[in-house]
Order: C-alpha cells, then sequence, then structure tokens
C-alpha cells in the first residue's frame, strides 16, 4: 500500500483526479479497524490520500445564517463547541453517543458520512438540520443536501475524485430537536435504531437510521405531522412508516422490531409537543 | 518483507523529539510496542472497542490501535510511560485493578480526566470512562478510584 500526504488541499484535488483515485483517510476510525490483518491483496495495492494534515479542514465556523464544519472536525470538536451547543444541541447529543472519548476525538462528520453506514449517528441530525454537503475535485466545488446525497446502501453523489471539504448547516429557530440512538447498552454499541427529529418555520424533518439500507427522511411521517392529523398511539403512525423505511433482520435486531421501536419513540417524543398526538 | 514507501515521521513522544522509519501500514500501538518498546500500552481488540491502547494525541485519549503512526507526524503522543507512578495510588487504593490487562488504558483515560475537572460539569465519569472495558472489576472500583481522587484534586485545588 501506498499514502500519500498532500499539502494544501489544490494538492490533495489534484492528487484524487488520478485514475484510480486515491481513498481519503481522516480519522481513519473506519478505515484502520482490524488493521493490518484486514489488509487483503486489493488494500495491499491501494493507494491512499492522508488528509488529516490538512490544517484549513478543521475549523467551525459561525456566519449569520449558517453554521461550517470543515471535513476534519471531529465529534470532540463539536462537544467542546459553544457555537455548535447555542444553536445545534442535537449534534453534541450525537457526539456524546458515538462510540468513546477515544473514537470522538478521531472520528470526522465527513468520514460518517462518506462511510454511509445505515446506522450512522453523525448522519441523522445533520439531515435533521438540512446540512449540505461541500465537495471538491480540481474540476470545481459543487454543493448537495445531504437528504438527497445517497441513493442506496453505500451509494452517494460523491465521485472518487472528490473530496467533502465542508458540511454547511443553515441556522434556524427550531421548537424541536429530538435524538434518539436505541442500541444493547448505553455506550459503545452500533444503533438499531436511530431517530433525529425537529422542526422550524420549514416544516417537520424527520429522519430515521438503521431501518432502511440508507439514512433517509420519514417523508409520509413528515406529511403526516404537518396535517395535524389526530395520532392516539404508535399504531396509527404504522401505516406512515411502512411507506418511509424498509428494516431488514440482521444480527443486531428484527425488522418487526425495528420498526414498532421507531412507531413508539416518535410517538412518545412528540406526545406533549404536539396537539395532535395524545 | 521491507516496504519502498518508508515514511519518516518526527514527532514528540512523552515529551521529547523523536524522529523513526516506519511503513504506511504500521499502526502507532505496534510502532510504540515493537519498534520503540514502550510496552505499555495492551492490544485487546484492535478495533477500537476496549481502550487497552489508550495514548493521549495532542492531550486527548485515543486508541492508538486505530492511528496510522505516519498520522502523528508533528503531533504530541504521549503514552501510559510518561504517568507518574502515585497517580496510581487512588486506583490501587479503591482495588480499580484486577489482572490488569485494561489498566494502563484504564490509568491514561482516569488522568486526562483528573487533569479536567471542568468535563465534570456536562460529562459523568462512567461516560468519559466508557472508552476501557475491563472484564475484571466491574467498574464500581475504577470510578471509585477517579472520584476520589477527583475530590482530593479540588481538596488541594481550593486549599491553595
Ligand atoms: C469502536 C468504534 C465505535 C464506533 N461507534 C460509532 C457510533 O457509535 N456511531 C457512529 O456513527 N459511528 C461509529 N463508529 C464509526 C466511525 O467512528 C465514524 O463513522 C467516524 O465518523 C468515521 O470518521 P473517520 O474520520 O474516522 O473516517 P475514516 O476511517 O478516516 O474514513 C471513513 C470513510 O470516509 C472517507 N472519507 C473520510 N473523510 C473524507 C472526506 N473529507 N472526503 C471524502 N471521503 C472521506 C474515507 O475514504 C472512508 O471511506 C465507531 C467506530 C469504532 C471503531
Ligand atoms: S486494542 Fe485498541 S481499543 Fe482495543
Ligand atoms: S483488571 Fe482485568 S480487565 Fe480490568
Amino acid at each position: 500500500m501506498k499514502v500519500l500526504s498532500p499539502r494544501s488541499l489544490d494538492e490533495a484535488c489534484a492528487l484524487l483526479a488520478r485514475d484510480p483515485a486515491p481513498r481519503p483517510i481522516a480519522g481513519a476510525t473506519d478505515i484502520l479497524v482490524h488493521w493490518p490483518d484486514n489488509l487483503n491483496a486489493k488494500a495491499e495495492t491501494e493507494t491512499y490520500l492522508d488528509i488529516s494534515a490538512l490544517s484549513d479542514l478543521r475549523h467551525i465556523t459561525r456566519e449569520d445564517d449558517v453554521l461550517t464544519l470543515g471535513a476534519l472536525t471531529t465529534y470532540w470538536d463539536v462537544i467542546q463547541s459553544q457555537a455548535c451547543r447555542d444553536d445545534f444541541p442535537m449534534l453534541l447529543d450525537a457526539a456524546r453517543q458515538v462510540g468513546s472519548v477515544q473514537i470522538q476525538s478521531r472520528g470526522t462528520w465527513a468520514g460518517n458520512i462518506v462511510n454511509a453506514s445505515p446506522a450512522a449517528d453523525g448522519v441523522p441530525v445533520l439531515m435533521a438540520y438540512d446540512a449540505t454537503v461541500v465537495l471538491r475535485s480540481k474540476s470545481g466545488e459543487m454543493e448537495v443536501r445531504l437528504d438527497e446525497f445517497y441513493s442506496g446502501y453505500k451509494q452517494m453523489q460523491r465521485r472518487p475524485d472528490q473530496l467533502i471539504t465542508a458540511i454547511r448547516i443553515p441556522r434556524r429557530t427550531y421548537d424541536t430537536q429530538i435524538f434518539e440512538k436505541v442500541g444493547p447498552r448505553r455506550a459503545q454499541a452500533i444503533s438499531k435504531v436511530g431517530l433525529a427529529i425537529t422542526h422550524s418555520t420549514e416544516g417537520w424533518r424527520v429522519v430515521a437510521a438503521a431501518v432502511a439500507p440508507m439514512i433517509l427522511r420519514c417523508k409520509s411521517v413528515e406529511a403526516l405531522l404537518e396535517s395535524g392529523a389526530p395520532v392516539r398511539s404508535p399504531d396509527d403512525l404504522a401505516q406512515a412508516i411502512d411507506q418511509d423505511v424498509a428494516p431488514i433482520d440482521d444480527i443486531r435486531s428484527t425488522r418487526e422490531y425495528r420498526q414498532r421501536v421507531l412507531a413508539r419513540l416518535i410517538y412518545h417524543d412528540l406526545k406533549g409537543v404536539l396537539p395532535a398526538f395524545s | 518483507m521491507p516496504d519502498s514507501n518508508n515514511i519518516n515521521v518526527e514527532f514528540t513522544l512523552n515529551g521529547n523529539p523523536i524522529s523513526i522509519d516506519v511503513a504506511p501500514r504500521d499502526r502507532l500501538l505496534d510502532t510504540l510496542r515493537y519498534a520503540l518498546d514502550l510496552t505499555g500500552a495492551k492490544e485487546g481488540c484492535g478495533e477500537g472497542e476496549c481502550g487497552a491502547c489508550t495514548v493521549y494525541l495532542d492531550g486527548v485519549p485515543a486508541n492508538s490501535c486505530l492511528i496510522p503512526t505516519y498520522q502523528v507526524s508533528g503531533r504530541a503522543i504521549d503514552t501510559i510511560e510518561s504517568i507518574p507512578a502515585d497517580a496510581l495510588s487512588d486506583m490501587l487504593a479503591s482495588g480499580a485493578t484486577q489482572c490488569g490487562a485494561c489498566t494502563p488504558g484504564v490509568v491514561m483515560t482516569a488522568c486526562w480526566l483528573k487533569r479536567h475537572p471542568e468535563l465534570l460539569k456536562t460529562h459523568t465519569v462512567r461516560e468519559l470512562m466508557a472508552g476501557n472495558l475491563c472484564r475484571c472489576t466491574g467498574y464500581d472500583g475504577i470510578i471509585d478510584g477517579i472520584t476520589d481522587g477527583c475530590q482530593s484534586n479540588y481538596d488541594r485545588g481550593n486549599a491553595s
């Protein structure tokens, strides 16, 4: 294997334009699991692009209408950030549930997005805050909405020659911000069901994790909430949830459990918040 | 097999500058243990779960099994070997160690936490220690060792 260590973002993008494109490494918390035993024949010949020294990418910047997380922003950076604490408390809630301090200090939000686990914890809160992803390549920069970024299991709108340089989160006033992670234990656990709900003047956003091949917005549930139709029990949410998600049976849980828990979480989280929920 | 792509890495290790050639695939845990003879950090799981390999990277706990050595270029690493032996006394007194496999990692996170009592305004000791698994003690001894230590640091801080 080979590692390229660019000294600038331009150099990184130039190296990424090679064919085949090298694979970026940031905090390495996904890439290094079981390393180097998992260095199979492919990995042995693979070329990596280490972006961890590109200090321009490690910042949290608050402007009037947007908060920007540079691509090297870690969970621990967010936990320490007053700007995040003030405006986006769910970012802290999710960050504190990722692994442990040792993982939080290394893992990046951008790495969480590109790793594209359906059970990730960073992605749902970013999506509920309507974040966008800034992608840069040698040929230019583009911005993609996170809720349109994924199209299937580990399928996303990032070309191999593109680097995420930043995550941008619009600053809105929220009256509801709820993050839930259901796992086998509180710490160091992979989610069985994840949920992030927000409400602002832009309406409801309900994002679910670990209930489909990718993290997604539950648009039927959102429409139900917007409609103000009465919801008297978790069962009243079942039909909308069924339209939105497609959970699977796997080692961590079952389809039925995931779907029922999601309905109960939404119901109990919104009871007392929304008059339609009784 | 020697790797033709060796990388020279310069960093600060336990307060001293160091320069070493590593292969791109070398993990910091292996570099410490097998190239630098610092065998305090242990390998429990090799996948970031157990914390037995905990070191400080620029002063914050991280798992050395998940750090490619070349990435520490220009940065500061501290290992359990940098911790003064008396840091263990609270842990010994509270029964925080039995077989000892987890202890170097536990002590690293515990000492960090004791140096940053402000963290306890937002976090519990248990949450901050969640990345250090222990199969023997049932954790109470570890938590007691830390909270007793925090208390005495606090008392000392107030006295001076
Ligand atoms: C013990 C343990 C516990 C964990 N617990 C959790 C958890 O509770 N919740 C959770 O969501 N995750 C968890 N994770 C997974 C992981 O920590 C996160 O997904 C993390 O955010 C990954 O970020 P990284 O910087 O370490 O990524 P890396 O390992 O460096 O990279 C991950 C992927 O992203 C790509 N990449 C990284 N940065 C960029 C960029 N800027 N542009 C383009 N591509 C990029 C890489 O090529 C790679 O494909 C855990 C991992 C471990 C080992
Ligand atoms: S060996 Fe590194 S966390 Fe277990
Ligand atoms: S003392 Fe044995 S694992 Fe902790």
